[in-house]
């Protein structure tokens, strides 16, 4: 089967704020297929159908629909039709002229027109609706006309943005069904935006998973759900237990306070992120676990508990036909094929930090030494004290937070802990050849990875400096 | 401590304005209505009805009013409509300050408006009388274009932009976009806009009385009736523009029923 549309290193930024919305955005949709962009609101998927649609051009790359680019054609000039979020459907005209806007732009004959309104409500299920206004439908019904409005156009690729987010849960299952029915009838390629991942498991061929402008898997629902690419993924995919650790030896990893045998082969030594699927956690007697912990909550989900663990200082959620009794303790284990270990490659610690009152960077309660000015190119403070930004407009200090990277060589532990800008204890450590590699579980809950060329103990309380001229710093809204 | 009770309904603060409605409104309808259908022995006639028709000279100035204000209303709808629909486009952070341009003037006393355009017209023209009709459209242009521009501002700046995306979507250019959406639903706020310049131009007669010493305007030939002392005749031509009124209210209700669109808050 041929590509009918591929995107090519597509970057979106916006020119009024520097905000970059999509990067480096490759993908290839092949003819007939169903593709789910899937991912968090602001991970970019929207924008992505947008570039497709037209609404919005690529600041870079290419788009080449049938492999001719279509990069810069406007939305009329493309054989793609969209189904817009709140259905867009234009509230002077009745169904009928709604249905025919696009076969009248075409100069369809009249008869040509009513023929393929009157079978395209039928594919929807809406027969004799022409006269109806707009406003005497409901939810339901417009989502329809929306779908039928886009689809008696007959074009290459039919958008849909997150074409069922306004309907009830019931109304949305039926939906999904029919729209998975309607593609495999009209044989038209679908592009489904949405942030809802069980829509996007039961619907797609395939799934593009996204976080912040970049792509983060391309795979089937199957491959997308058993075999993570990474911790983003792995977490927003279902849920899961995500842990760091450590591989020790061969086929065994240290995460979550014990030693797992697992089935990936990686190099001992290598830092880790392992993912464990709740359904996966056997519950067994505390002496026959690879792990204990006590049980700190069991919520009943109809078909199953949920009971959350907390062993050590981590938590596991598992999801069981048995029931536990909170404040018990209890083991766990899990079968070497049911872990999935990722490595973790990146070990820049991130963190957010607020602007105080003072227009200087806050964190943990310390205020560090820069002002918002140096980090925020082109801002300044005017007469008022008022914060503005490149663009002159004011900038509300509370509504904006400041992400912090820092690379682990440039951390520095200390003993006299009050000293550091972050508290902890040292939860893992492990020899790198010429240096240790430490993660510090700080006291406000985010773990930070440090490296040091001495020798620390595990569990040593420490005070983590961070030197501010180290620091990087990108805006987040 | 116990809790007051106080014999006290919403209904209550109704009542201010329910005595200001019977006083100043109500009561002097009843007087219009008795003046206009009674002769100067307080018998039952309708010749001051008849009598309105029959005189080219009343007749006469409803005509002219009636083409004033038609005119008007045309030169602010084609001032006023690109006006507000460039303002609604507008990327700026406060669309608000900008519409404030066009509104400041209505913040200056209404006879120093007058005066000042008097001056400059004088300056172009000459004997302003010399050019009735236009100095009357200009005029009237002048006093009323931010109630043409801010209802119609207000209902493009509502229009869901998701609406001409999906217009663009199926095949419309960007003007065919504009004809088959945008026009046909800003609509309502163009009828407001109509009915706001149109009524007041057909009655307001301070404007011309102050450019040109003109009485050639309905509201001014009421004003030379009673001024005569034929409160008969005068309340008949007051009647027949409240019929006017009434039937252009009406008609333009029907038009935008859709939603409340005018702009009058920020006046």
């Amino acid at each position: 089967m041929e590509n009918i549309i591929e995107l090519k290193n597509v970057y979106k930024t916006y020119e009024d704020d520097g905000f970059t919305a999509v990067s480096d955005f490759n993908l290839e949709v092949k003819r007939g297929e169903f593709v789910t962009f899937l991912g968090p609101s602001g991970c970019g998927k929207t924008t992505t159908l947008r570039m497709i649609a037209g609404f919005d051009l690529p600041t870079s790359g290419e788009i080449l629909l049938n492999g001719k680019s279509i990069t810069n054609l406007p939305p009329n000039k493309r054989p793609i039709n969209t189904v817009f979020q709140r259905y867009a459907l234009f509230p002077h005209m009745n169904i009928y002229e709604n249905i025919a806007f696009g076969l009248k732009q075409k100069k369809v004959s009249r008869e040509v027109i009513d023929k393929k309104v009157k079978k395209v409500l039928a594919l929807v299920d809406l027969e004799g609706f022409e006269e109806r206004s707009v406003a005497t439908l409901s939810g339901g019904q417009q989502q329809r006309v929306a779908i039928a409005r886009a689809v008696v156009n007959e074009p290459e690729i039919l958008l849909l943005d997150e074409p069922l987010g306004a309907l009830d849960l019931k109304m949305r299952k039926e939906m999904q069904l029919e729209l998975k029915a309607m593609h495999k009838e009209l044989g038209i390629t679908f592009i489904y935006v949405t942030h809802d991942q069980e829509e996007a498991l039961t619907m797609s061929d395939k799934i593009v998973v996204m976080s912040e402008g970049r792509i983060q898997q391309i795979g089937t629902p199957e491959d997308i759900y058993n075999e993570p690419k990474n911790a983003f993924v792995a977490d927003f995919i279902g849920e899961s237990n995500l842990f760091n650790g450590i591989m020790t030896s061969k086929l065994h990893a240290r995460f979550c306070g014990g030693t797992f045998e697992c089935v990936d082969d990686i190099e001992p030594g290598t830092h880790i992120t392992a993912v464990i699927r709740p359904e996966d956690v056997i519950m067994t007697t505390p002496e026959d676990g690879t792990i204990s912990g006590k049980v700190v909550s069991v919520i009943f989900k109809g078909i199953h508990y949920e009971i959350t663990v907390q062993s050590g200082k981590s938590e596991m959620v598992i999801q069981s036909v048995h029931s536990a009794k909170v404040g018990d303790t209890i083991g766990m284990k899990v079968d070497p094929d049911n872990i999935h270990i990722m490595i973790a490659e990146d070990h820049t610690n991130i963190f957010a930090a607020d602007i105080n009152k003072a227009f200087k960077l806050e964190y943990n309660g310390t205020q560090l030494d820069t002002s918002v000015t140096a980090i925020l190119k082109g801002s300044r403070r005017d007469d008022q004290g008022q914060l503005i930004d490149m663009h002159g407009d004011v900038m509300d200090p509370s509504k904006v937070k400041i992400m912090i990277s820092i690379e682990p060589q440039n951390i520095e532990m200390t003993d006299n802990a009050e000293e550091g800008l972050v508290q902890g204890y040292i939860s893992d450590l492990i020899y790198k050849g010429d240096h240790y590699s430490y993660v510090i579980k700080s006291d406000i809950g985010q773990d930070f990875v440090v490296d040091d060329e001495y020798l620390w103990n595990m569990g040593d309380e420490v005070g983590l400096i961070m030197p501010v001229e180290k620091m990087k710093f990108t805006l987040k809204k | 401590m116990p809790m007051l009770k106080i014999p006290f309904t919403r209904k209550a603060l109704a009542i201010p304005y329910a005595v200001f409605l019977l006083l100043f409104v109500a009561a002097p309808l009843v007087v219009l209505f008795y003046y206009a259908f009674t002769n100067g022995k307080g018998q039952f006639t309708f010749d001051n009805l008849t009598g309105f028709f029959s005189d080219p000279n009343t007749l006469g100035t409803l005509l002219y009013s009636f083409a004033v204000a038609l005119a008007a209303t045309a030169v602010c709808l084609l001032i006023a409509y690109p006006t507000a629909y460039f303002l609604s486009k507008l990327h700026l952070g406060n669309k608000t300050s900008v519409l404030l341009i066009f509104i400041l003037p209505m913040w200056i006393n209404f006879s120093l408006r007058i005066t000042a355009l008097k001056e400059i017209l004088t300056m172009i023209e000459g004997n302003l009388a010399d050019f009735q009709f236009i100095n009357a459209v200009i005029g009237m242009t002048y006093d009323f274009l931010p109630f043409m521009i801010l209802p119609i501002f207000n209902t493009i700046s509502k229009l869901d932009g998701s609406l001409l995306e999906a217009a663009r979507d199926l095949g419309a250019t960007r003007s065919q976009a504009f004809f088959r959406v945008t026009l046909p639903l800003s609509m309502p706020g163009v009828i407001s806009g109509v009915m706001m310049v149109f009524l007041p131009a057909m009655t307001n007669y301070v404007v011309l009385d102050m450019l040109y010493n003109s009485t050639y305007i309905m509201g001014s030939l009421i004003g030379s009736y009673f001024a005569a002392y034929n409160w008969h005749g005068g309340s008949m031509i007051a009647l027949i523009l409240l019929a006017i009124i009434g039937i252009f209210t009406l008609l333009g209700q029907n038009g935008s029923e859709q939603e409340d669109s005018r702009g009058g808050a920020l006046l």
